[in-house]
């Protein structure tokens, strides 16, 4: 089997806050890094749903188990709080129904790991307001018509909803594309940070 | 009594096969083919259900037709699944006609093939035939049970019945129950059969004909569902059978009258038209979920150390992805870990005997990992 000790350093960041032996369902896990890791890192019970055949494909012969399917339309099968932690890691802005999507991740898990690409960092900003076109940026690297990602957010915009939804927010970690974690809260990272990680909790 | 020409061997002698619908028989004789050599701890046994008109021939020449074994393009040496590394068994199912226990046996008691005296049959009893095969091998533990269609149905009460003699299983194109849908198409088989003068309840097998025009029709239907309608508009499309012009008359003008005219015609000298009416029954009482009040989760509680694999097929009408899901969120729901992809393809319910490379890619990725795994719980 291959190493899975090292993984990407976002991936890291949501591993490091998954408990040992525990159910975990990862949504939009590709090629399956992130539960391999955790399966033989932590000995986690992990599964995964994931949309592109080939990805399907990598996480088989990497001995997972994972479901083609997404977001969408698969969470509804799954019984209430049937895993310790869900994670949708950069996934929430390609669903359609963002709002629904999360109150289901919140029925299925009893906690749940949502990173989030952050539009509203400054880069990002100055992009649209300098060149007047939705911004291309290498996270968020297609252009508006051809984009899977039909719902941005800010960091701003998920707490708000988050608030909104009654929803408990248990842990707050942006960062950096490369991993690095800001030390800030909600209002400045929503200027400063990549990407940001919000742990929930009814 | 004239030697069988089919590697068999009798079971139930001494205890009798009790079956779903309540008769009892003994003894059964299963005709069988295994491939490979099974390891010293017995840890590399893979048994392969053939479908609804299959057979034990999965990669050996079939004795009738000569063609190559149903699934010989990735059952063999060297090949998806190698016949260097893993004990392959294939048998004949129970009610079938190539050698194993069927309608067309001689019924003990009156010296007379069973014909319609022969018990009717179900799924699960044709995998408590198999179950008593793979112990007469030798085999405790299968590292892996697969199989396509009717195939993956017995996959599916292999789980559902014998689970701790799995280490992992793999479904293809298939279901847990039939719908009315498929009891509709295989009761037009059934009737085609049976309204063959020759059919005559039956009692056909001493007679110099067989109800063959009855058998080729239903095989005729039952091979338009096998396809996808993009399948026949690429093959055939309105194209004329060695003509310019139609004919006014019923001759097969169109290529895919004389296709289907073909495959009917090809079936009859290799399939029992009694065998037929037993299995496409079997089939039809499939439900696992009415067992369970609905709850297909609940057949699979036993069944949470399996590793799973479901695979269905875009252009599959006759079980489609719906039905193959429905596994899968049984299966999940009972806490059994499952993988499960929907493979585009354009040829239908065939599809999972076709070159499909990413079927392939996945089986493959799945036997590996489910020998991997089975080899590490064994050592100490």
């Amino acid at each position: 089997m291959t190493s899975n000790s090292i993984i990407r350093p976002d991936l890291k960041l949501i591993a490091d806050l998954i408990e040992p032996n525990t159910r975990v369902l990862d949504i939009g896990c590709a090629d399956g890094e992130l539960l391999a890791y955790l399966v033989a890192n932590k000995q986690v019970d992990g599964r995964g749903i994931e949309i592109s055949q080939d990805g399907v494909n990598q996480c088989v012969a990497r001995g997972l188990s994972v479901i083609q399917g997404d977001a969408d339309n698969d969470l509804a099968e799954y019984p209430d709080q049937s895993f310790n932690t869900v994670v949708l890691s950069r996934t929430l802005q390609a669903v359609h129904q963002p709002r629904n999507v999360l109150v289901e991740l919140l029925r299925i898990g009893k906690r749940v790991i949502v990173t989030i690409p952050n539009f509203g960092q400054w880069h990002v900003r100055l992009s649209l307001l300098t060149r007047g076109r939705m911004p291309v940026t290498k996270a968020l690297n297609r252009t508006w018509y051809n984009t899977d990602n039909i719902h941005f957010c800010t960091i701003l915009d998920l707490h708000d909803l988050i608030e909104a939804e009654n929803i408990q927010l248990l842990d707050f970690v942006p960062h950096q594309k490369n991993g690095k974690r800001l030390n800030m809260g909600v209002t400045r990272a929503n200027l400063f940070a990549d990407q940001a990680l919000f742990m929930l909790e009814k | 009594m004239q030697a069988s020409p089919f590697n068999s061997i009798r079971l139930f002698e001494s205890e009798p096969l009790c079956l779903d619908g309540g008769a009892e028989l003994s003894p059964v004789d299963v005709a069988y083919e295994t491939y490979g050599t099974l390891a010293a701890d017995g840890s590399n046994a893979v048994l392969i259900c053939h479908a609804l008109t299959g057979d034990q021939y999965v990669a050996s020449p079939h004795p009738t037709t000569g063609k190559p074994g149903w699934w010989s393009r990735i059952v063999g040496p060297g090949k998806l699944i190698d016949t260097n590394k893993y004990f392959v068994i294939c048998s004949n199912v129970l009610g079938s006609c190539l050698g194993t226990t069927g309608p067309a046996t001689i019924e003990p008691e009156t010296g007379e093939p069973w014909g319609t005296r022969f018990p009717v049959i179900t799924i699960r009893d044709m995998v408590r035939v198999q179950n008593a095969l793979i112990g007469a091998l030798g085999v405790k533990k299968l590292l892996m049970v697969l199989g396509g269609s009717m195939g993956g149905m017995q996959v599916l009460e292999w789980l559902a019945t014998y689970p701790e003699k799995l280490h992992s299983a793999c479904v293809l194109a298939s279901a847990a129950k039939h719908t009315a849908q498929n009891i509709a198409f295989h009761e037009v088989g059934r009737q085609a059969v049976m309204a063959d003068p020759n059919w005559q309840h039956g009692r056909y097998y001493s007679d110099e004909t067989a109800p063959s025009k009855g058998l080729a029709v239903a095989r005729m239907t039952a091979h338009i569902t096998y396809l996808s309608e993009d399948a026949l508009t690429q093959k055939f499309g309105r194209n004329l059978q060695e003509r310019d012009a139609v004919t006014f008359g019923f001759d097969a003008d169109f290529q895919v009258e004389s296709y289907l005219r073909h495959q009917g015609s090809t079936f009859v000298d290799r399939f029992d038209a009694n065998s037929y009416l037993y299995i496409t029954r079997a089939m039809d009482y499939l439900d696992i979920p009415g067992r369970h009040e609905g709850r297909l989760a609940d057949a699979f509680l036993d069944a949470r150390h399996v590793r799973c694999c479901v695979i269905s097929f875009t252009s599959d009408w006759l079980y489609p992805t719906i039905e193959n899901k429905r596994v899968v969120h049984a299966l999940n729901a009972a806490g059994v870990p499952v993988s499960f992809a929907e493979i585009e393809t354009r040829f239908g319910h065939d599809s999972f005997l076709l070159d499909v490379p990413e079927m392939d890619r996945m089986l493959e990725g799945f036997l590996a990992t489910a020998a991997e795994t089975y080899e590490a719980e064994q050592s100490p």
